[in-house]
């Protein structure tokens, strides 16, 4: 006997259509995303810190840069020059030296966007209408920062000293102008981006790469279910943390092999200081940012907060860090922010090493914080890492 | 006498407000296999978790292999393979690659040598290369016990390790358990399967944090003072329906098309049975043994819920 055709359950009332089961979706993701409080949290956090952070920090026409002075004659007429220097706004003098050999060091390690010499009688040969040479020194690895204020530099001879040449020396402030500026352009003369942005790329891209690699490091074998095994193990947290970090210091440096070689051969940007200096302090670099990375990721709960975290850091690292905007031309909050940022310290000692030839002695400052950050993360990490389920 | 391998007294643990264990204490002799029985969230796993020191109690102490719990966890991981209800090999590791990562961890001298022994044991020689995440849960469980007994640990912690694995292979993993046992190793066995209690050398039963009752299978039995009746015969749906409230009877549960009815109170038992099959001549009963399963599905009605 053949069995009888299966009578078929009627159609539900009403039909579950394409309305209802794209809201059935919605609903569950409504609801996931506001069980998952940290990611909540920086969707609506991170954009109103953001804007407010680089609306008032990033400043595309850079002002009150850094000036060493050196005096080697003073008088009204030197003294009247550099008001006019600092009321142009451009320029803020930090320090004053006597050694020549010390306004190069100041260049070098940064500390001096500007130096300024004042030559030898001065105040003599203007009056005699010698029109003698005022010495300016410009930083120019980052055209955009020292451009503008390079350009205001030349408005200057004419009006400087109209109010000081009066009387017997007014012969002299007519025209030709009393006095000249010699304006060296340092480490950069043709004023070409790319030795200053090719550079910097070397330091962006290890950040990203980096720091994505470890950040997800602990909280993968969290959400895969290996974590448990692996604590029930006997291995200790610090060589975990080695152990996973290690490999991408590798990684690391084939990313710097390649794009040192093509910074050189093919954007020819100059390689003027050591090669291995440059190779060992990357790698610093390369090492401080996994120990970043590897800390975010003992902090956050899943891989998608791991990630959130990292972009979270990586956007100041482009902005503040004077990658994207000259560094000392942001308020000086902002720039102590970016001297908490590894980035701002590499790209000092990368830009410094390739374009300025700078030895280690000239960048002690910015290894030593890389070296705290390495030191700082790595130890923040072991606290963070739980080594029970508790 | 035997040398204890595990000792702890009072252990607890509490997850916020929560008591998941409760005051437990527990003595496993060397070489034995102990099982552990009790409901979903009963506790099972946060004490194997307990002993390997992957959670640290709230009160209690106690010794694990002579280490103290409290104090020599890092020691105590050497000596212990813990295989965890979920898989927790790496997926993307082939399974020698897995082998490996083990036996170097553990520090033996020639992780290659080992872990290619282990593969023959576990008779996946033509497999080795193959990603430990496309193996079948069957397999997937030998290889999770290959990499436990890998380093020679002295305890076995294994974490519903037969959960949704084959008849066969499940057979079959038990005899490899007490082939391990009778080398000396202690195995503390956490399962839900009857068939598989049956095989421990000795029972606990834990149940929202206490440990209920234990003792071998027989012993468990006869604490329980169970008395079982077997019904067959036609409309058992409702009959069970009837009898529940019934007294005397503790448990109704359908097998198949029988239904075995037992309870703590054998006269007031037998009353309720004498009138049932006077109310209905359609039904057979018949006097049954009670098993392990009337036993803890008993248990488990009478302990209460520790969420509510």
């Amino acid at each position: 006997m053949r069995a009888p055709t299966y009578s078929r359950p009627a159609v539900r009332q009403p039909d579950a259509g394409f309305l209802r089961r794209t809201w059935a979706m919605i609903v569950k993701e409504f609801v996931q995303m506001r069980r998952d409080r940290m990611t909540f949290a920086t969707m609506i956090t991170i954009p109103v810190l953001q804007l407010v952070l680089f609306g008032f920090a990033i400043n595309t026409d850079p002002k009150q840069l850094p000036t060493a002075l050196l005096l080697r004659d003073d008088g009204p007429l030197t003294r009247a020059v550099l008001a006019a220097m600092k009321n142009s706004d451009y320029f803020r003098f930090t320090r004053q030296v006597r050694d020549p050999a010390m306004l190069d060091a100041m260049l070098r390690s940064g500390e001096a966007l500007f130096a300024v010499e004042v030559p030898a009688s001065f105040e003599r040969d203007v009056r005699r209408g010698d029109r003698p040479a005022l010495l300016v020194i410009a930083d120019a690895t980052d055209p955009v920062a020292t451009g503008t204020a390079v350009s205001a530099l030349q408005g200057l001879t004419d009006s400087a000293l109209r109010r000081d040449l009066r009387g017997p020396d007014e012969k002299v402030a007519a025209r030709p102008p009393p006095f000249e500026i010699a304006l060296q352009q340092r480490y950069n003369p043709e004023g070409e981006t790319r030795f200053n942005i090719v550079p910097g790329l070397l330091g962006i891209v290890l950040t990203m790469t980096m720091m994505m690699f470890t950040a997800l490091a602990v909280t993968r074998e969290i959400e895969r279910g290996t974590m448990e095994s692996l604590l029930a193990m006997p291995i200790r947290p610090v060589e975990i943390m080695i152990g996973k970090i290690a490999p991408f210091v590798l990684v690391g440096f084939v990313q710097m092999s390649i794009i040192l070689s093509a910074a050189y051969f093919v954007f020819g940007v100059p390689i003027v200081g050591s090669l291995g200096l440059l190779i060992v302090l990357t790698t610093l670099f390369a090492a401080a940012n996994l120990a970043v990375g590897y800390t975010f990721s003992t902090i956050a709960q899943n891989q998608l907060q791991a990630v959130q975290l990292t972009f979270f850091f990586f956007l100041p690292n482009i902005l503040l860090s004077g990658f994207m905007f000259p560094f000392r031309g942001m308020p000086e909050w902002a720039q102590w922010l970016g001297e908490f940022l590894p980035l701002t310290h590499f790209l000092r000692i990368v830009r410094g090493i390739m374009l300025k030839g700078n030895g280690f002695t000239d960048m002690e400052v910015d290894v030593l914080a890389l070296v705290i950050f390495v030191v700082a993360a790595m130890g923040i990490a072991l606290v963070r890492f739980r080594r029970t389920l508790d | 006498m035997k040398e204890i391998a595990i000792d702890v007294t009072g252990l607890t643990k509490r997850f916020g407000d929560r008591t998941v264990v409760h005051d437990l204490s527990m003595q496993v002799p060397k070489g034995e296999i102990f099982g552990f029985l009790g409901p979903n969230g009963s506790g099972k796993t946060t004490t194997i978790r307990l002993l390997c020191g992957l959670l640290t109690p709230d009160s209690g102490e106690g010794m694990c292999l002579g280490f103290d719990i409290l104090k020599e966890q890092e020691r105590i991981k050497s000596h212990v393979g813990y295989m965890t209800q979920r898989f927790s090999l790496y997926t993307d590791l082939s399974i020698r690659e897995n082998l490996e990562f083990v036996a170097r961890v553990y520090g033996l001298s020639d992780p290659r040598a080992a872990a290619r022994g282990a593969i023959d044991r576990l008779g996946l020689s033509g497999r080795s290369e193959q990603l430990a995440g496309e193996l079948s849960g069957g397999w997937k469980q030998r290889l999770a016990l290959g990499a436990c007994i890998l380093p020679n640990p002295q305890l076995l912690l294994l974490d519903e390790p037969t959960a949704g694995v084959d008849p066969k292979a499940r057979r079959e993993f038990w005899d490899e358990i007490h082939a391990l046992a009778a080398e000396g190793i202690t195995v503390l066995v956490s399962t839900h399967y009857m068939d598989e209690a049956e095989r421990c050398h000795e029972l606990g039963y834990i149940a929202y944090g206490d440990l209920l009752a234990r003792g071998t299978a027989q012993q468990i039995i006869d604490q329980s003072g169970l008395s079982t009746w077997i019904v067959s015969g036609e409309g058992l749906h409702q009959l069970a329906r009837d009898l529940r409230s019934r007294p005397g009877v503790d448990m109704v549960a359908p097998f198949g098309a029988e239904l075995h009815v037992a309870g703590r109170d054998r006269s007031a038992l037998d009353a309720t049975i004498e009138a049932a099959k006077r109310a209905s001549s359609s039904h057979h009963w018949m006097r049954g043994e009670p098993s392990l399963e009337d036993v803890f599905i008993l248990l488990m009605d009478s302990a209460k819920d520790n969420f509510s």
